[in-house]
């Protein structure tokens, strides 16, 4: 069967499915369970509209079941067994990964990279929407910052191995060097700073999202308070400062925490660039290692990213709900 | 507290002008209000004074300085916006104080300002509440403590009362006027479209009118002393009626013919070279009197009535279609004269004459 033929049916049946699924859910409803006719045809209407609503919400709540809450159960229960999959073993997984110094290391990292890549990327993000605003290319700018959102990790970590590279004559750090009469080095296989030459490269494809949420956030503020302020006598840092972003400062925390979540999730930067040699290993990447070798174990290391990226998440999404109000 | 000196004053955008000629002593303890139809700078004026929009000609002096240049900050000059412009993260208390503790005055003394602000404007309770949890009314109050904090030469309000529902604008339209006289000193620039709001605040109102100041005056000066017909439309409510004719008498009194058929006597002086003269006649519909006599200004039929009753409006029949109707309010009610044929006639004192649609009385 041609692709487009294969395409074209699985609409069909997908949105037939759907149709088929409402009309005939309601009619069963509708017609067989609560009819309404008969001596209690009030009472059955109203019954009938009180189930309505899970009829609708059912393929929803089923799929996100499926994929969501039942990976999540049978993930924990994965990560109790030993690599084999047959013995349980408790939490020994998990023990094992704490007295392991791999792990202790790539915790530690993530913790800079959850520290430092969000701030970082917010920081600029702000800078970059408020220094842009009154431009008349700023929306040029804008637009070459918010770019890099559009490579996927794998591409910008490939773009970002040419400008770390050894050779001076691709690698522009070693170029610098190389011009002031100095040996070229890796740039990555320099100790603890190479995890902050990692997490740039997210910084640089993350500031373009935090540039155009909070532009659009700096443009709605009222003018007048801003007027007001320069009225009382505010210059412009402490118009920004103190007019300007705490006006903004839901945005600003829904940016910060929802680059935080993805900051907990990303591998492929440290995958791509370094393997996790060096000690650049942060969890994501420290689970891949582990994966298909010892599902166990990869398993136990995804339920700590889980139990770290959780609170962020709930906290993230009251705060969301708090900007749509 | 200060006299502020406009002289020449423009603004342009480009090419385009949008104020000119602009010239104007505001005295100190004035209240001036500027009015005008949308779009004829008034805001834009204010804006100019307050130091939000550049002067592109012209000087503006405050207490003989020129401010041109100076920013708004430094002109001792407070703003009161017609959408409150409270900063929404600040309780009440921090909104009054911003400007001081800008200004690294003492703790003490900001204390000290914000009591006696939230005194005069009953605002105590509300002090530490969040703007979002005070109505409209209460909002406009902490704006104009934010301005009396900080004891400003020039008070300057932006249609401070649009955002107000009907029954709060006028509390708050007397409160305005209740601040003014506890602080005759100070001298206040006010902008709004409402007539209403003019009339009753101002020490004298300013028309603005196409890029310029049609007339200045205090408020019956320009109710009963329109300069043209411009302002004797605009000032008052409904508008003031325009019948053409020419005149047929000059001396002392003028006797005017009108093109409807009627006649009418107007206390302004003409000379002989007025004879024929073609002019508008303008006479206010609160003037006009019902009469059965030969002597009537205008004859029409009620076209549609409305009754008030303490006063009924009567609208005549326009001669031709979409011109428009002659107005007319009588005291009491007169519902029976819908669809009827009545005569107006008017005091002579109550008429007003336009030539090329400026006053006679002004050539």
């Amino acid at each position: 069967m041609p692709p487009v033929l294969q395409g074209i049916l699985t609409i069909v049946i997908g949105v037939g499915g759907c149709i088929g699924y409402f009309y005939a859910s309601n009619l069963i409803l509708d017609k067989v369970i609560f009819p309404a006719k008969g001596p209690k045809a009030g009472r059955n209407i109203n019954r009938a509209n009180q189930v309505r609503p899970w009829l609708f919400l059912f393929p929803a709540m089923f799929a996100l079941g499926l994929y969501l809450a039942y990976p999540v159960v049978g993930s924990f229960y994965r990560s109790l067994f030993d690599r084999s999959g047959a013995n349980f073993i408790g939490l020994g997984n998990y023990a094992d990964l704490f007295s392991e110094a791999g792990f202790r290391t790539a915790v530690f990292n993530n913790l800079l990279w959850v520290l430092f890549v969000p701030a970082a990327a917010t920081f600029f993000g702000l800078l970059i929407a408020q220094l842009t605003d009154r431009l008349s290319w700023g929306n040029i700018a804008k637009s070459l910052i918010f770019m890099p959102m559009a490579i996927s990790f794998v591409g910008a970590s490939l773009i970002w191995r040419f400008v770390y590279s050894a050779n001076p004559d691709i690698g522009i750090i070693n170029a610098i060097r190389d011009s002031m009469g100095l040996v070229a080095l890796d740039p990555l296989q320099v100790r603890f700073w190479n995890n902050f030459f990692l997490m740039f490269i997210l910084i640089w494809i993350q500031t373009g999202f935090a540039m155009v949420i909070l532009s659009a956030a700096l443009r709605g503020i009222p003018e007048e308070t801003i007027e007001a302020a320069i009225i009382d006598g505010a210059n412009p840092f402490q118009v920004f400062f103190k007019i300007k972003v705490p006006q903004i400062m839901g945005t600003i925390l829904v940016v910060w925490t929802t680059i935080t979540i993805l900051v907990l999730k990303v591998f492929d930067i440290v995958y791509t660039m370094t393997g996790g040699n060096f000690g650049t290993h942060i969890l994501p990447s420290y689970m891949m290692t582990y994966m298909f070798r010892d599902d166990g174990r990869a398993t136990a290391v995804a339920f700590v990213i889980m139990i770290l990226v959780l609170p962020v998440m709930i906290w993230n999404i009251r705060q969301a709900r708090q900007e749509m109000r | 507290m200060a006299d502020l000196k406009l002289t020449d004053v423009e603004k342009a955008y480009g090419e385009v002008k949008v104020l000119s000629d602009i010239n104007l002593d505001i005295k100190k303890g004035e209240l001036i209000v500027f009015v005008g139809p949308s779009g004829c700078g008034k805001s834009t004026l204010l804006r100019m004074i307050a130091g939000l929009e550049k002067i592109t000609g012209g000087t503006l002096e405050i207490d003989d300085m020129v401010v041109n240049d100076i920013p708004p900050s430094q002109r001792g000059i407070a703003m009161v916006f017609q959408s409150y412009a409270l900063y929404p993260h600040m309780t009440v208390r921090d909104n009054m104080s911003f400007a001081l503790k800008i200004a690294k005055k003492s703790k003490a003394e900001i204390d000290e300002a914000v009591e006696r602000a939230a005194e005069i404007l009953q605002l105590g309770p509300y002090l530490d509440r969040l703007p979002k949890a005070l109505s409209g009314g209460q909002r406009q109050r902490v704006a104009i403590g934010r301005s009396i904090v900080r004891d400003p030469k020039v008070y300057l309000f932006d249609e401070p009362l649009s955002n107000l529902d009907a029954a709060l604008r006028v509390a708050t339209r007397i409160e305005i006027a209740k601040l003014k006289e506890s602080m005759p000193n100070s001298t206040m620039i006010y902008v709004t479209h409402d007539q209403v709001e003019a009339m009753t605040l101002a020490t004298r109102i300013v028309v603005l009118a196409g890029g310029g100041i049609a007339q200045v005056g205090t408020p019956l000066e320009l109710y009963e002393r329109p300069n043209g017909e411009f302002v004797a439309q605009f000032i008052g409510s409904p508008a003031m009626n325009l019948l053409a004719g020419e005149v047929v008498q000059t001396g002392q009194q003028t006797r005017i013919r009108l093109d409807g058929g009627g006649t009418a006597l107007a206390n302004i002086p003409t000379t002989d070279a007025d004879q024929g003269l073609k002019v508008n006649l303008g006479v206010r519909p609160e003037d006009l009197i019902a009469t059965d006599g030969d002597d009537y200004l205008y004859q029409g039929e009620v076209d549609l009535l409305e009754a008030l009753g303490e006063l009924t409006v009567l609208y005549f029949k326009p001669e031709s279609p979409g011109a428009p109707p002659i107005l007319a309010k009588l005291g009491g009610i007169h519902t029976d004269l819908k669809g009827r044929s009545v005569k107006l006639k008017a005091d002579p004192s109550k008429i007003h004459l336009f030539h090329n649609k400026i006053s006679l009385l002004y050539r």
